[in-house]
């Protein structure tokens, strides 16, 4: 599963590419970006553990930016 | 109820009231600072514990969320975060006496985080209003009643009701009225389109003269317009090689700087002696200062998205920034040729009359076919433009596979191939051109023929010798068509290379062995019309689909979209894939050079950290209003 979700002020773009880097090294995911100018994030993982991903990756962005959220 | 809509990043960007802030928080500090140093000019004479204090105050107003985020940050193990290393820099300058310097770094960066952040608001701004395609409201007609609603939630069928001035809201089809529509937003074409009763029309174009009637055919979210926008949002996550190639080095260029920087602190005070340890350290923290490498990382992307978003405006839709970086290192095109450079209609092209003038040849043609539904009596009733007047004719007899024959104004006329010539023993002349060719006889006495063919785009031939000036070094078309067909297309267009003949399967392997008997450094590009090519379009290095108003499989299959079927736009979507290259490399270069230098500097003691912030700061302002230099690239050069 394929999933694009948007992102609440990502400050900035090395910001932005830690996140790619991180969320990629989460297990059970296959691709992974992050687009400091749409601020957008895009998800692929095996659909069984997409909830765990997301959760992971959310966890990753908290700990570049702690005022980044992922809404949608 | 209000769904949430797909809102472009910059539409709630740029008024955001955390920017307002920030704006007053640096006045106040800058006014701080400037009060410090009044201060320590008139009043502090010998410096100290008093000096410090008056720095301190600007010092910790501006930069008391870097410290915190940095303190956050480390605790999450971000060791090499740019609040943290600008801390460290600046703390350490407190310790070693350079209050005024400290203070100062602290407020220039944060000028530059503002700069930065406003530049890139800005430019997000500037394309989502590129991208103003999606009209608020619907107008639907509900039991006699128009309602209005958001476009999300109308059904496929509904009728809804668009007044001049009033945006489209969804793809459908005239029911009733007559209009011209402007197409520019999403095809960059400034001549409206007119359309009326049975005629579809997509989404984003804004009707102009009287009020349309539409009936909905796609639901909003396969709408042009919904794919369109998600098309151009999400192509910044297709990233392009050096913009991964950036971000990889700056995974390594702030450790390394970070290093150096530890290095030239403890070494030499180590070696040299203990009495200059100050001077070392203030050097390092210089190093620190310009360790952040945020100028490059985000002037790549920024180019790219710049550079979408302005091919967007001419209806040109690129999938993602790799698309973009391929395109300019492209040096071959192949062209499939029906609908691409040709109409992919057949008309009339030539008229060789014998001993009447070419409108009487034509006239009779036209009268003979009058009653055919074929595409080619079609083509000739098109090109005589006229109503024939059915009393002149009569007797009409179809003679499978030859042609017509028929009484006209009494006298036996004979329209159609040479087998039909052959048939009535009337001798005809051969044409030399390729096509369809129609022989008029009128009794035992030919009178000439008509020339019918596929149309060749009046931009068609433009384009090649504009791929030839831009420096594609091949051009090639592709078609099932005949070879004398295809050989006069491209010898009227001056292609360089044709393959004829081929089934879609042959297209496949024919641009197969043209990839792999190139340079790899080349790419090439494939353009077509999105329909039956799908394969070739993604085998191509960048496989282009035209003419894709409306067509859902080119828009998938495609790398890059032309949302209207003038091939002049590749020649374009060159260019811009050229010029934002250059504005990336140009920052590259730029960026690193102005870095370097100030480390070099720094290292040797000749620039302090006043320096090396404004050079920091500088370069990522000044790499981003090169970045949107792309935004305003024209399209006529």
């Amino acid at each position: 599963m394929k999933k694009v979700f948007k992102l609440d002020e990502v400050d900035c773009a090395n910001c932005a590419a830690k996140m790619e880097d991180g969320i990629r090294k989460i297990d059970g995911v296959t691709y992974a970006a992050v687009s400091f100018m749409a601020q957008k994030l895009v998800i692929e993982a095996d659909d069984d553990v997409f909830d765990d991903v997301l959760k992971k990756a959310e966890k990753v962005i908290k700990k570049i930016e702690p005022d980044c959220d992922i809404i949608g | 109820m209000q769904k949430p809509r797909a809102v472009f990043a910059g539409q709630v960007y740029l008024v955001s009231k955390k920017q307002k802030k920030k704006i007053v928080n640096i006045l106040i500090g800058a006014a701080l600072f400037v009060a410090a140093a009044f201060c320590d000019y008139f009043f502090i004479k010998d410096g100290g514990i008093l000096e410090f204090a008056v720095y301190f105050v600007p010092y910790i107003f501006i930069g008391w969320d870097v410290l915190k985020k940095s303190f956050i940050n480390i605790i999450h193990g971000q060791i090499f975060d740019e609040n943290f290393l600008m801390s460290l820099a600046t703390i350490g300058a407190l310790c070693i006496g350079e209050y005024p310097e400290a203070s100062f770094v602290m407020l220039f960066f944060k000028v530059g985080e503002f700069f930065e952040s406003y530049a890139v608001g800005k430019s997000r701004k500037s394309i989502s209003d590129m991208m103003e395609l999606q009209a608020d409201f619907a107008y639907v007609l509900r039991g006699g009643e128009i309602v209005e609603v958001f476009p999300e939630e109308v059904d496929v069928g509904d009728i809804v009701v668009v007044k001049p001035g009033q945006k489209i809201p969804l793809d459908g089809v005239v029911v009733e009225g007559c209009s011209g529509i402007d197409t520019a937003s999403l095809t960059g074409e400034a001549l409206p389109k007119d359309v009326s009763e049975g005629d579809s029309v997509i989404s984003g174009c804004i009707n102009i003269n009287s009020v349309l009637k539409i009936k909905v055919s796609k639901k909003y979210s396969d709408s042009t317009v919904a794919k369109v926008l998600e098309l151009v949002e999400n192509s910044s996550l297709h990233k392009a090689k050096t913009e991964n190639f950036i971000t990889k080095f700056a995974k390594y260029y702030t450790p390394a700087v970070v290093v150096s920087a530890l290095l030239i602190a403890v070494l030499p005070p180590v070696f040299i002696g203990f009495d200059t340890w100050q001077d070392w350290l203030h050097r390092a923290l210089t190093f620190l200062v310009i360790s952040c490498p945020c100028a490059l990382v985000i002037s790549v992307p920024l180019s790219y998205f710049g550079a979408i978003g302005r091919a967007s405006k001419d209806g040109i839709l690129i999938k993602g920034a790799e698309y973009l970086e391929s395109l300019s290192e492209c040096k071959t095109v192949v062209f499939d040729k029906t609908g691409t450079l040709t109409k992919g209609n057949f008309a009339v092209t030539d008229i060789h009359p014998e001993k009447i003038s070419k409108d009487d040849l034509l006239e009779l043609a036209a009268f003979a076919e009058y009653y055919s539904d074929h595409p080619v009596s079609r083509s000739v009733l098109s090109a005589y433009g006229k109503e024939p007047d059915s009393k002149r004719i009569s007797l009409i007899e179809e003679i499978a596979g030859h042609g017509i024959k028929a009484s006209f104004d009494g006298k036996t006329i004979f329209v159609g191939n040479d087998k039909l010539m052959k048939l009535n023993n009337i001798t005809h002349k051969d044409c030399h051109l390729s096509g369809t060719i129609i022989h008029v006889a009128s009794e035992d006495e030919y009178l000439g023929h008509i020339v019918i063919s596929d149309e060749i785009k009046e931009e068609s031939g433009e384009i090649i010798s504009k791929l030839k000036k831009l420096g594609i070094k091949k051009t090639v078309m592709l078609t099932g068509d005949k070879s004398t067909v295809a050989e006069a297309v491209a010898g009227r267009i001056g292609i360089d290379e044709f393959y004829a003949e081929l089934l879609p399967a042959d297209k496949v392997a024919c641009v197969k062995r043209l990839i792999d008997s190139a340079d790899k450094k080349e790419k090439l590009a494939f353009v077509g019309d999105g329909i039956n090519d799908a394969p070739v379009l993604s085998m191509a290095d960048i496989g282009i689909a035209m003419g894709a108003m409306g067509s859902d499989a080119a828009i998938e299959a495609a790398d890059i979209v032309l949302m209207d079927d003038n091939p002049q736009k590749i020649a374009f979507a060159i260019m811009i894939s050229r010029y934002t290259k250059s504005i990336v490399i140009q920052n590259i270069v730029f960026a690193l050079a102005v870095k370097l230098l100030v480390l070099a500097l720094g290292a040797f003691g000749l620039v302090g950290m006043w320096a090396a912030v404004f050079a920091d700061v500088g370069v990522s302002v000044i790499a981003i209003l090169n970045a949107m230099r792309t935004l305003r690239l024209k399209s006529k050069p």
